[in-house]
């Protein structure tokens, strides 16, 4: 297998604290050295990282693909995550057709291993069809490579569900990926409950809707000894009540979309349904809470909660429009545009992208160290670009960030040393 | 349709589309937006419509060659009346599309039925969908040449019943900046309450007041310029204007509302309560009234109650708005030609 040597890059790997001017050597598919000396190999490709910076591939924990609705498919996913800096893509199980057989788990990873592009990892469905009722065989999940087992937006039947598919997962060493919904609190909602909801006349979603489900999950956690991982947290009250479920000991993770860093309920006001998500935009408070909770580690994790629309789902009432936001090409810019802001500095914008997402599914990924997959990123730190809605290469181009100028671009994506995406 | 077509990208809706550049009403979507001295010329223009009950109906020529298309999601009989009255002494064309009935059944998406509709060559289309911003959606995806009326969408907006209830307190009362109004009943689900909150203060009431139990307020309903009362008796202490809602029947159904007598004790507007504001206090309702519901029977047909010249002004309003839509194209293709 040919070589591949990074000539004069800034390497960032916050696995390893590193964070200098170096080279970085690629053999076999693997990182074989890492040196602020230069480094030669004669047999190899090399690549001028002069000025760039050399970066950990990007693991996104909570993805749809929408490949049965015909939204988009793996391919296609494959290929927007791969020119996004996505070397994992993890994917959450979606209603049109559960991952909750092996079959279904073996036909994604068959699929992405086809296209040839970025990783997939499948979150397994915690119950049959989601329905909420009964256990999918996690045993078999486990083995079929499932990372974790997720309800996705779906609720449980009962508590008690909940409870024996929490010890369950836990018997077939599992990890839990909870998103907190409280169905009987989100009713016809669509959008955060306050004032701009009142203004505009559109049914709220309560903060309670989010904190009671948590509350729920930690106990639960708690008491069954569970390693849990809540997935997409939207409210201040949300990343405190986590705060102190880790300050007592709990053993929980926690992600949060990069959208919900950016964007509020004000985005809403004029009906935007390319901003209707789920778990809702919040108050700014929240973002706020959000941002905070990102420096200072409460949340482990960025993700893209990636949701590809058709342009007819969007097109529609905002009560009308599907939610969700096509997000694997945003998760990289909006992350490092934290950076800029001054919300996080570069070493957590990074390691919330890559080491702390691969270690919540225990994958050896996410960092430069020398034995490592080369999952690595080629990033310019100073070129500025526009993002235009219609060049993405999703199959969804329902993002709300269309026009926005971002400063950093990402050059090139590698995974396992070969060059994955089609940037010029 | 193709996803090429720049006009058709899903994106905001923001109430300046009623707007022409040069501040002419294009749309009547939202009285949030609007201008003070836009409502008054509407007002103004109202009362040039207004007719005396025992005068034979005037018939203005305004609308003479145009199509008014009644589209009606949601079921309505008195609002849906008054837009055809109204477009009818206009002289114009009207034409009332039950919608519940007929392609929305049959899943066909809103943008298709507007475009099935406006190849029929209409002008104006009047909206009332059961969910909010679908006439700002109408507005914003139509075809230009046509004026899209609000009548009522979702727990948004229904501007031309605010301004009906506006114009109808202007005729009892001098000015607005003296009045202190109560708006009484279910806010939460209200947008008759929304555009009256909106209309009032754009007029600059000196208070506007909402009462009703926890269940029915809103959360922050405050940031639209309202105090909050959850008690009648301290509510309409003082009032000039008593805004009752109807109460929806199924709002008994949930956990809403344990009863309508208990709501109808706590909430309805009897004589003894009414005396608790001003002497010359109007009562005013946008109907159907559910007598012992939320009003007493003495109340909805007392000396006090104005309710029945809110009908009447309601043929007005629309009148003027569907003249100042059309005023406003016209005035454009002058000065393009």
């Amino acid at each position: 297998m040919s070589k591949l040597l990074f000539k004069n890059g800034r390497i960032i790997d916050p696995a390893s604290s590193l964070d200098q001017i170096g080279d970085l050597l690629v053999e076999d598919g693997k990182i074989a050295d890492v040196s602020s000396a230069s480094l030669s190999c004669n047999d190899a490709d090399v690549v001028d990282a002069s000025n760039k910076w050399l970066l950990p591939g990007i693991v996104d924990l909570g993805a749809y693909v929408r490949d049965q609705e015909l939204k988009a498919t793996v391919e296609s996913e494959s290929a927007a995550a791969a020119n996004s800096g996505i070397t994992r893509l993890c994917c959450m199980p979606e209603y049109a057709k559960p991952t909750d057989s092996t079959a279904e788990v073996n036909l994604i990873k068959d699929k992405a291993l086809a296209s040839g592009k970025v990783r997939f990892e499948v979150i397994g469905a915690m119950t049959l069809g989601l329905k909420g009722e009964r256990l999918t065989n996690m045993g078999g999940l486990k083995k079929a490579g499932c990372v974790a087992v997720s309800q996705g937006h779906h609720k449980f039947a009962s508590l008690d569900v909940m409870r024996k598919a929490m010890e369950y997962a836990r018997t077939c060493d599992l990890r839990l990926f909870l998103q907190p919904l409280e169905y009987g609190l989100i009713g016809k909602g669509c959008v955060h409950e306050g004032a701009v909801a009142t203004r505009i006349g559109l049914p709220g979603i309560p903060v309670t809707s989010e904190t009671i489900a948590l509350s729920n999950i930690l106990l639960m956690a708690e008491q069954t000894h569970t390693r849990v991982h809540i997935c997409r947290l939207s409210s201040a009250a949300g990343v405190e009540m986590v705060r102190q479920a880790k300050a007592r000991g709990v053993a929980v993770t926690a992600d949060v979309a990069a959208h919900q860093l950016h964007l509020s309920e004000l985005d809403i006001r004029d009906y935007n349904p390319i901003c209707h998500t789920l778990p809702p935009l919040r108050a700014m408070s929240d973002q706020a809470a959000l941002r905070k909770g990102l420096s200072d580690g409460v949340i482990d994790a960025i993700c893209s909660d990636h949701q590809p629309q058709d342009i007819d789902a969007k097109l529609a009432p905002f009560q009308e429009a599907s939610p969700g936001i096509s997000a694997l090409e945003t998760l990289l810019p909006l992350t490092m545009q934290l950076v800029e802001q001054g919300v996080l500095d570069l070493k957590t914008a990074i390691s919330s992208l890559s080491a702390s997402p691969a270690k919540i599914i225990e994958r050896s990924s996410g960092g430069l160290s020398v034995g490592n997959d080369a999952d690595v990123l080629l990033y310019d730190p100073h070129a500025k670009w526009v993002l235009r809605a219609s060049e993405m290469v999703s199959g969804g181009k329902n993002t709300p960030f269309s026009g926005h100028e971002f400063i950093g671009k990402l050059l090139q994506t590698y995974v396992c040393g070969q060059r994955a995406d089609s940037l010029a | 349709m193709s996803i090429t077509n720049e006009k058709l990208v899903p994106g905001p809706l923001p109430a300046s589309i009623q707007l022409t550049k040069d501040g002419q009403l294009k749309h009547f979507l939202d009285i949030e937006g609007l201008p003070r001295s836009l409502l008054i010329e509407l007002l103004d223009r109202a009362d040039q419509f207004v007719t005396l009950p025992s005068n034979t109906q005037k018939k203005f020529p305004l609308l003479r060659g145009r199509t008014v298309m009644n589209l009606f999601f949601e079921n309505s009989t008195r609002t849906r009346i008054t837009f055809e009255l109204a477009a009818q002494r206009l002289s114009a064309d009207i034409v009332n599309l039950d919608i519940r009935n007929s392609s929305a059944s049959k899943g066909e998406s809103l943008l298709d039925t507007i475009r099935n509709l406006e190849a029929m060559n209409c002008d104006m289309f009047v909206v009332r969908h059961h969910h909010s911003s679908a006439p700002h959606f109408i507005a914003r995806y139509c075809a230009p040449h046509i004026s899209v009326l609000n009548a009522g969408d979702g727990y948004h907006a229904h501007p031309t019943q605010a301004m009906l209830d506006m114009l109808t307190i202007r005729q009892h009362k001098t000015h607005f900046s003296d009045l202190v109004v109560a708006i009484i009943g279910d806010i939460r689900h209200s947008r008759v309450a929304r555009s009256q909150i909106h209309a009032l203060n754009t007029l600059g009431a000196k208070e506007v007041r909402v009462i009703a139990p926890g269940t029915l307020m809103p959360v922050g309903i405050e940031a639209m310029g309202v105090n909050v009362f959850n008690s009648m008796d301290e509510g309409l202490k003082d009032v000039d204007v008593v805004v009752m809602l109807r109460l929806q029947k199924e709002r008994m159904q949930g956990a809403m509302l344990p009863s309508e007598k208990e709501y109808f004790s706590l909430y309805g507007l009897t004589e003894r309560r009414l005396k608790l504001a001003k002497p010359d206090a109007i009562v005013m309702h946008p109907g159907p009234v559910n007598r012992g519901v939320e009003i007493d029977s003495s109340v909805a047909d007392g000396p006090q109650s104005v309710i029945m010249q809110q009908v009447t002004n309601g043929i007005a309003v629309r009148m003027a708005v569907m003249s100042m839509v059309m005023g406003t194209r016209s005035l454009e293709q002058q000065a393009n030609v």
